[in-house]
């Protein structure tokens, strides 16, 4: 049977760093790029005799986090000590949740902009939502780096707040896991809990993924994958992995639970280990935290939730008579959608500022290769710009001019404005003498609008503007035009 | 300048200091002299850095309420720049990069932490056999064990080479060697000083504690390490009241329980005739006794070995060679250095406690150990709490026997467990209790009363403690020699 004949089931567990300024047990900073085992202590290092202090702050981070997800709180929560030996866990045992975790419940909705590109008109099931299982906190492990005759080992990032968020299997295809990551990121960052950027680690992807065929009711044997280390990796790996296993079972090959890695370079992945090695890992209550209470601090984080991606875009349509898509498109990154609602506001066209950013401003930063944080206009800058055609004092085809002026100098649009004379002409004094000088010339013209032949008047119009080198303000010289005419 | 400085009491020597007529440094030299002729003897220290002691004794407080006051230090406790190995080869040649708040507190009371002393390696046993380094023997019979896993924080008390000194107790580990050496061992409450520094054995059950000459002594020592510390979440924020000011309130109108299930068969004559002396003198004194029982007494020497040897499995295994500690030579891969850096690095006993834990936690067996040791454990402490209701504190033995002959329970591990049948379910219930010098056998060892209260009911037991003392003197005699 090929592929498509197996229903395909995918559930994914994501570690996501919190952006806390002190790590999980511990009062060391939680960064990056610092010089090897420069941030680190008797607790992050495991020392004999210390002992680990909860993070208030990556506590409120997970069940903000939760909330935004729509996961429940339990009243007590506690944490756990999950035994197995390895160089890059100092304690030998990780401080995790086991069976009260402080998020149950909640979903990842599967917004459309979040598939990739290329399946946008693929979409099997449009506005589907993800079961969450869990999100639980617990401490990253350090950093190994192999080297020709050792391990280094760099404890900076032992102990950094570590969310672990598992879903129900109920994703189908790739493309939904995309979707997943991608707007699952998108809530996270909206929450302001983390940048979850898969590139930078602050994110990491294991995938659990199985098949059966029609008609079989259980699921087939689980299949985990490791060293996925971007959203195209996750994709890549499902897709090779969803290949392999129906070759395999219509070769009438039995799958047995497993753990594989997926080589990137190589685009395949290859056995780690099967369940018989899997760790029995003696979760132990941590004897040197205690329970905690949740509720009130469930209540107050509850008062002030960050609105999310969905919340957002459905305001920006409905308040601000944005398009559907346009909303989609600004709200896709939150800092997007945060420029756009800085340079738009009390601004009567907010609709001509997002058509800026999205037709110009993305247009610009994706033609030049360059990131949202590279941008070099601030959203006062296109503020300025949408006011100055909305109030006449420019046209279309000059904004257009001292757009590419701003990109490229940094510079504000007034100044721009000024330096090039592009100041639209609405002295009446002037352009009079201008349409004077042109009736005379297009006698015909002239005589043909007296006739009835209203559409004459576009041409002389733009004879106006060109012998006022495009600076004629249209709107302006067509009633002028028109009085003239008609009188 | 009176002579024999290390025979006197913290009280006795903060006098001579507070008129000038001693310097800290005298108190240091004295101790130094008599370790020199008695440690090779007993065997208590593991170490000690007399020169930095001195240095610190230039610099000492004397208006600080322990200034100039050295006390030596339990080897399981983190003193900054010195070994701490915790009886464990394991940890040879580890040096402490930070001090234990315990330490930390002492220091800023004044104390001079001086020598690091023998104990059961990772604090597992009751006769210090189990050390990896050296034995370290009773002062009143230097064929016999000084106790344990605290035996040479005992031991240098009552031979006259410490001052006071600080122990750690788990399962007894306190007042089992106080007892066996004829000093006053004190066990706060679970959480009254903070476990930051202290190597864990099993997390739940640990606490630091004072061992002193005297009850009065205890009560200066734990005034200084009391308290709530930010780095050890368990440690109770409640404030600490004035230990010294609760010793002269005398024991009249007290109550007081004898649990039935403590006064067993078994019990050799001699410990029950001290014991039952001693609470008689204490209802002399006025206080009401009555008989009193904690039903759940038999389970607790099983629960112990459950949930300690569950959290030891989990404390000891960062001892992997990695990143400090021992490493094995020339291991062929990281499984083989795991292996043998453990196979070299831990004594008999752990190695036979991390099995017993790993085993209790294992998939399958959690619910019939762990989870119902964690019930029994819940029994327990509630035994302690409907006794509570009706008695201030409860008297009882500290062991069933004085100490034993070097040697003898050595082979026998349950043997072993078995004697700290009465001090097991303190450390399970989280309550307090003091061991002080209540008489001596036929062959001149010491017996210990002890004395348990409630949680955060130190204050009790120092005013029940030092009554009982006060019209003794148990606690006055002399080993032999010191």
């Amino acid at each position: 049977m090929p592929a498509v004949d197996y229903i395909v089931t995918i559930g994914l567990e994501v570690h996501c760093q919190l952006n806390t300024q002190s790590k999980m047990f511990c009062a060391c900073p939680s960064q990056y790029g610092e010089s090897p085992n420069t941030l680190t202590c008797p607790v992050c290092l495991g020392l004999p005799g210390a002992l680990p202090v909860l993070n208030e702050g990556a506590i409120r981070r997970t069940i903000l986090a939760g909330m935004m997800l729509g996961c429940s709180t339990p009243p007590v929560v506690k944490w756990d000590r999950k035994n197995y030996f390895y160089p890059d866990m100092p304690k030998n045992y990780q401080t995790t949740q086991f069976d009260l975790p402080l998020c149950l419940g909640g979903g990842v909705p599967l917004y459309d902009m979040n598939y990739p590109k290329d399946w946008q008109k693929k979409i099997a099931r449009p506005g589907q939502v993800i079961s969450l299982t869990r999100i639980h906190l617990e401490e990253d492990v350090a950093k190994s780096t192999h080297m020709g005759n050792g391990t280094a080992i760099d404890f900076n990032r032992a102990g950094t707040p570590l969310m672990e968020i598992v879903s129900e299997p109920e994703i189908e295809t790739a493309e939904e896991a995309v979707a997943y990551l991608n707007s699952l990121r998108q809530i996270l960052v909206y929450a302001g809990v983390s940048d979850a950027d898969m590139e930078k680690g602050q994110m990491r992807c294991d995938v659990n993924i199985s098949l059966r065929p029609h008609g079989q009711k259980d699921f087939g044997a689980k299949i985990e994958l490791k060293n996925l280390n971007s959203v195209s990796a996750v994709r890549r790996a499902i897709h090779f992995e969803t290949e392999r296993q129906a070759e395999e079972l219509d070769r009438g090959i039995k799958q047995v639970q497993s753990t594989r890695r997926w080589d990137d370079d190589r685009g395949e992945t290859t056995l780690m280990r099967t369940k018989e090695d899997a760790h029995d890992y003696r979760y132990l209550p941590c004897p040197d935290l205690l329970p905690l209470h949740t509720n009130n601090m469930v209540t107050e984080i509850s008062r002030s939730v960050p609105e999310t991606p969905h919340a957002r875009r459905a305001r920006f349509v409905g308040v601000l008579g944005v398009s559907e898509y346009d909303a989609g498109v600004l709200c896709s990154e939150k800092s997007l959608a945060d420029y756009f609602e800085e340079a738009a506001a009390g601004l009567s066209k907010p609709k001509a500022v997002a058509n800026w950013i999205i037709n110009d401003l993305l247009g610009q930063l994706g033609s030049r290769g360059m990131t949202l944080e590279q941008n070099p206009i601030p959203a006062a800058g296109i503020r300025a710009l949408a006011e100055f055609v909305e109030t006449g004092k420019i046209n279309g085809g000059q904004a257009k001019e001292v757009f590419v002026a701003m990109f490229d100098t940094r510079k504000a649009p007034a100044d721009i404005i000024r330096e090039k004379g592009l100041e639209q002409l609405s002295d009446t004094g002037f352009l009079d003498e201008i349409i004077t000088i042109v009736l005379a010339d297009n006698a015909d013209a002239v005589a043909k609008i007296k006739a009835g032949n209203d559409k004459a008047i576009n041409a002389l119009k733009g004879q106006v503007m060109k012998l006022s080198a495009g600076k004629a303000n249209p709107a302006i010289v067509g009633e002028m035009l028109e009085k003239r005419l008609k009188d | 300048m009176p002579d024999a400085l290390h025979t006197l009491t913290i009280a006795e020597l903060r006098t001579l200091l507070q008129k000038r007529e001693i310097s800290p440094a005298d108190i240091i030299h004295d101790l130094e002299a008599s370790i020199t002729a008695r440690d090779p003897e007993i065997g208590a220290y593991l170490h000690r850095d007399t020169a930095a002691a001195l240095a610190a004794a230039e610099k000492a407080d004397l208006s600080a309420p322990l200034g100039g006051i050295p006390v030596a230090i339990k080897d399981v406790l983190n003193v900054q720049g010195q070994p701490a190995t915790a009886g464990s080869k394991m940890l040879r040649g580890y040096i402490s990069p930070y001090d234990a708040t315990c330490i930390a507190k002492l220091k800023s009371a004044g104390a001079i932490p001086f020598g690091k002393l023998n104990m059961d390696e990772f604090a597992m046993g009751s006769s210090n056999e189990n050390s990896a380094w050296q034995l370290t023997r009773n002062p009143w019979d230097t064929t016999r064990v000084p106790g344990g896993s605290s035996g040479a924080s005992a031991a240098a008390v009552a031979a006259r080479t410490a001052i006071a000194s600080l122990g750690s107790d788990t399962g007894g580990s306190i007042r089992q060697p106080a007892a066996f050496c004829g000093i006053t061992g004190l066990k706060p409450t679970y959480g009254r000083v903070s476990r930051y520094g202290l190597i864990a054995y099993a997390s739940s059950l640990d606490q630091v504690g004072p061992m002193t000459r005297t009850v009065e002594d205890a009560a200066l020592v734990l005034q200084a390490i009391a308290g709530h510390d930010p780095q050890d979440s368990t440690s109770l924020n409640a404030p600490v009241p004035d230990y010294s000011a609760a010793l002269r309130r005398g024991v009249s109108g007290m109550k007081i329980g004898l649990p039935r299930e403590y006064f067993i068969d078994g019990i050799d004559p001699a410990v029950r005739a001290a014991v039952e002396a001693g609470v008689k003198e204490l209802e002399r004194q006025g206080a009401t006794v009555r008989e009193i029982s904690l039903p759940h007494t038999r389970f607790a020497i099983a629960a112990y070995y459950i949930i300690a040897t569950a959290e030891a499995s989990a404390n000891l295994a960062r001892f992997d060679g990695v990143r400090y500690g021992h490493r094995c030579d020339t291991p062929a891969d990281l499984r083989d250095m795991y292996d043998r850096s453990r196979a070299e690095g831990f004594g008999p006993e752990v190695k036979r406690r991390i099995i017993l834990g790993t085993y209790v936690l294992s998939s399958g067996y959690y619910d019939a150990y762990y989870r119902k040791a964690q019930k029994v454990r819940t029994l327990i402490a509630r035994d302690f709490a409907e006794a509570f209701k009706e008695v201030d504190l409860i008297a009882s033995p500290v062991t069933p026997t004085a100490a034993f002959k070097i040697g003898k329970n050595a082979g026998d591990p349950l043997q072993m467990y078995l004697a700290d049948i009465f001090t097991i379910a303190n450390n399970l219930s989280g309550v307090c209790g003091i061991s002080v010098p209540c008489g001596y056998s036929a062959e001149g060892l010491p017996i210990g009363l002890q004395l348990t209260g409630r949680p955060l009911g130190e204050e009790d037991l120092l005013r029940g403690a030092f009554a009982y003392e006060q019209a003794t003197d148990w606690h006055r005699r002399l080993p032999q020699k010191s």
